[in-house]
């Protein structure tokens, strides 16, 4: 029976192409549109860690300004002092614990002809790879001892060791950076989380970094710091070492924890740190230490662009634009061939049938549209790309989940556009059409 | 007119007059919409940077080099561009406006730690910089050379001298911005600064910040280790001087990379590029939108003409002429058309109210919302011209055969 009606409903469609070409066009215009926008939206908002979003937390402490100034509230401040990053990564409480920032280096190749470059870096521990589970193509991190002892050690990107070492393994090489040998221990394989969760201070879909080196490292040669400083009061004096030790924030802090009680044990650590602080005159705040695990945080910085909902809003309104269209469309279509259907209910077909035949007749049209929008979602996509360029260059893939919603949204759409034809097609009496001719 | 029997013609078959208006209603809502959002990021973009925009560029200096001599190689390098010809003046800076990195301050006409105050943007200059940005100084002096120190990075003292933009006297003495100069504010709690100067405008490094023109000028030097050149050319030849001011620097100093060269016009395009991203993808949709519907309007009219051929050909065998059919399908999309904007003028407003909610939009200007209700008018009357003269074509000889 399924297949009649298919062959049933692929007649009717190609005995009035005007219309059907117009129901499949607006379906097609609308899924396209819309999985255009919930693609971007799909991606800016996925988990980018989902095997442990749920155990990796952004620590927060409170050890801001008593003033409420620009009418904000209280909020904890959305990076770490290095007295406190320091603090909690000494007391080591967490299961792992890792204090990181953005920086940049010049890289002076072996080579003598190629000119020197800078390239990203990001200072940060040992705990780092296993952490956020990054992937070794060759060697592997730096041990914590590294970490301790200043050793300069670094692991490179794929990219920088196929620019430097031609994508060879170089690991126990060195590179030379701003004046220094470093030690590579590792290179990693394609590393490019969406959105870089780890560091949405700044770019939360930018580049990676190119290089990473120890933090300690980092802060003994007084390297640049990228990315955001905020002080709510100034150093007390001039120098690195005033401002080491002043309320300036500008570390970002992840802590590892297994299970809910771990989570609680080290809330209970946190507030205890603040509350010794306080003594120490300094969190002059109510205590308010947060610890948002990676989805949780990824919502507190508004990850998801307010201009990607407003065009979502906007492209359903226009999915339901073309779907009004397309029940116009149909109702027109089934009407037109009430002679038909009139027929062949006097012949004995059941409203049921009929009403069977006429909904696969709408989900053949829905699976057009469909079809001829992805086609559409992908040029919509290239087009995103074109506009925003680099900034949203990982954001406009298509993978198969999108393709999959993207069928079954055109087809939803052209069942529930067909319903209502469908239904006025089902009353029409039989023989009623008939009598006229 | 003909208008009773019309709408009594459509009441009979009400559906897809009603969803016709409903689309032309959607349509509507999100068009207005989308232009609103389009006006507001088209008036963003059009703020001035207060900086002569066509004739800037900046390039950054990066040290590496053990050896490397931060202090000499400003100096040195300031002396080169300054006497390239084609160059207008240079300065070494920590920013430059819409690049999106900077340094802010809280500024405060009071001393004391949990003082209230404006929140300014900090650009680092020397004697000229207002020359170089092609600022307009309206009142006071412009820095002396005795008046630029060198900075460090850890350095946490202020100088004694500051200009500052009429936007940030406005914010720092509401009640008497211009009295300004010569008062003493303060920064970082406590540490005294004069206004001496006082220029007409100049953005922020960030284009969405709140309090965008409220800048500071300091008299400083910076020895960052990564640095700013912004170079003022003559008229017409920033593009022929760009690339040789790269070599230039490239070339005198090898302890150090040069990078990120960028004239001011990229660096501003940079910025807005998801504004005029949204902008481009609104018109669009807007374009797609309008299509669709009317090619809606154009089945169902085409359908709607096919289903009543025979009374058409009554019609005109009664005497009706072509025109009077015409007419017909033209004033009934019209009605339809009607109740369309009519329902779309409410569901506009309302989707409005609730982006203001959600996103803190702005209000949509008055005018679009008529504006719009007459183009989705022409818009219908245009897509329902085919259908309608192929039914005023329809021959009066149709009424006397049967099928």
């Amino acid at each position: 029976m399924f297949t009649y009606y298919l062959k049933l409903g692929w007649l009717s469609i190609r005995r009035n192409p005007l219309l059907s070409t117009l129901m499949v066009a607006a379906i097609a215009i609308g899924i396209g549109a819309c999985m255009t926008i919930i693609t971007v939206n799909y991606v800016m908002s996925s988990n980018p860690i989902p095997q442990k979003s749920d155990q990796l937390f952004y620590v927060q402490v409170d050890s801001w300004d008593p003033v409420e100034r620009d009418g904000e509230g209280f909020e904890a401040p959305d990076q770490m002092t290095y007295l406190d990053a320091m603090a909690l990564m000494k007391a080591d409480k967490a299961y792992r614990q890792v204090a990181s920032n953005r920086s940049g280096l010049v890289l002076e190749p072996e080579n003598d002809e190629e000119r020197p470059f800078s390239v990203d870096t990001r200072n940060t521990w040992a705990d780092f790879f296993p952490m956020f589970d990054l992937k070794f193509i060759y060697g592997s991190g730096w041990d914590d001892s590294a970490d301790r002892n200043l050793e300069r050690v670094v692991v490179l990107s794929k990219e920088i060791n196929e620019r430097v070492f031609g994508g060879e393994n170089s690991v126990g090489r060195s590179v030379r950076m701003n004046g220094m040998d470093f030690q590579v221990t590792g290179v990693l394989d394609e590393f490019i989380p969406v959105p870089k969760f780890y560091d949405v201070t700044n770019d939360p879909f930018g580049e990676t970094e190119e290089v990473y080196i120890p933090f300690n490292v980092a802060v003994e040669y007084e390297f640049p710091r990228y990315g955001n400083t905020s002080c709510w009061k100034s150093p007390d004096g001039d120098g690195f070492d005033a401002f080491l030790n002043s309320e300036c924030v500008w570390i970002q802090f992840w802590a590892e924890l297994r299970n809910e009680n771990e989570k609680q044990d080290y809330m209970a650590f946190l507030n205890a740190y603040a509350e010794q602080q306080k003594e120490l005159g300094r969190f002059p705040r109510p205590l308010n230490n947060q610890l948002s695990d990676v989805m949780e945080w990824m919502e507190n910085q508004e990850v998801v662009a307010d201009d990607a909902q407003v065009m979502l809003g906007l492209s359903l309104l226009f999915l339901a634009v073309c779907l009004l269209n397309t029940i116009g469309l149909l109702l027109a279509k089934f009407l037109g061939k009430a002679g038909d259907i009139s027929l062949r209910r006097a012949l004995g077909a059941t409203r049921s049938t009929l009403f069977a035949q006429h909904m696969i007749e709408s989900a053949m049209i829905g699976l057009g549209g469909g079809i001829l929008g992805l086609g559409l979602t992908w040029l919509g996509l290239r087009g995103v790309e074109m506009l925003f360029g680099e900034m949203v260059e990982n954001l406009v893939g298509l993978d198969w989940v999108m393709v999959m919603t993207a069928i079954g949204l055109a087809i939803a759409s052209a069942l529930i556009a067909g319903l209502y034809p469908t239904w006025r097609a089902c009353r029409i009496l039989p023989a009623s059409q008939l009598k006229v001719n | 007119m003909e208008i009773g029997p019309i709408w009594r013609a459509l009441m009979r078959n009400k559906t897809g007059a009603i969803l016709i208006a409903l689309q032309i209603a959607v349509t509507m809502a999100i068009m207005v919409n989308a232009i609103s959002i389009m006006q507001e990021r088209g008036r963003l973009m059009a703020r001035p940077s207060g900086v002569d925009e066509q004739n800037i560029f900046s390039i950054s200096s990066v040290g590496f080099a053990e050896q490397f001599n931060e202090r000499a190689a400003i100096k040195e390098d300031l002396t080169a561009l300054r006497a390239l010809p084609g160059v207008v003046n240079a300065i070494q800076s920590n920013s430059i406006p819409l690049s999106g990195g900077g340094w802010s301050m809280g500024l405060q006409t009071e001393p004391g730690e949990d003082v209230d105050g404006p929140s300014v943007a900090v650009y680092f200059v020397d004697e000229h910089g207002i020359d170089t940005f092609g600022l307009n100084l309206l009142a006071g002096d412009n820095f002396n050379p005795t008046d630029i120190t060198w900075r460090d990075i850890g350095d946490t003292g202020w100088s004694d001298k500051i200009i500052i933009t009429q936007s940030t006297a406005e914010a720092l003495y509401p009640d008497d911005p211009d009295g300004a100069l010569g008062k003493t504010v303060y920064i970082s709690g406590d540490l005294p600064m004069t206004i001496t100067g006082i220029i007409e405008q100049m953005q922020a490094p960030w284009n969405g910040w709140e309090g965008v023109e409220n800048v500071i000028l300091v008299p400083n030097h910076t020895l960052f280790g990564a640095t700013h050149y912004i170079v003022r050319t003559e008229p017409g030849r920033r593009d022929e001087l760009m690339p040789q001011v790269e070599e230039l620097l490239a070339a005198s100093n090898q302890d150090r990379i040069v990078r990120s060269m960028r004239s001011m016009e990229e660096i501003r395009e940079r910025s807005y590029k998801a504004d005029s991203a949204m902008i481009s993808i609104l018109t669009f949709t807007i374009i797609l939108l309008v299509t669709v519907t009317s090619l809606g309007i154009v089945g169902l009219a085409s359908f709607s003409v096919n289903r009543r051929t025979r009374q058409i050909g009554t019609r005109r065998a009664l005497g009706a002429s072509k025109v009077a059919i015409l007419r017909y399908f033209m004033t009934e999309n019209l009605l339809i058309s009607l109740l369309g904007v009519v329902t779309g003028a409410a569901l506009t407003v309302g989707l409005n109210i609730l982006m203001i909610e959600t996103f803190s939009l702005t209000r949509i200007a008055w005018y679009l919302v008529p504006a719009a209700m007459l183009i989705l008018l022409v818009v219908g009357q245009v897509a329902v011209l085919g259908p309608a003269r192929k039914a005023s074509s329809v021959p009066p000889a149709v009424a006397t055969r049967t099928v």
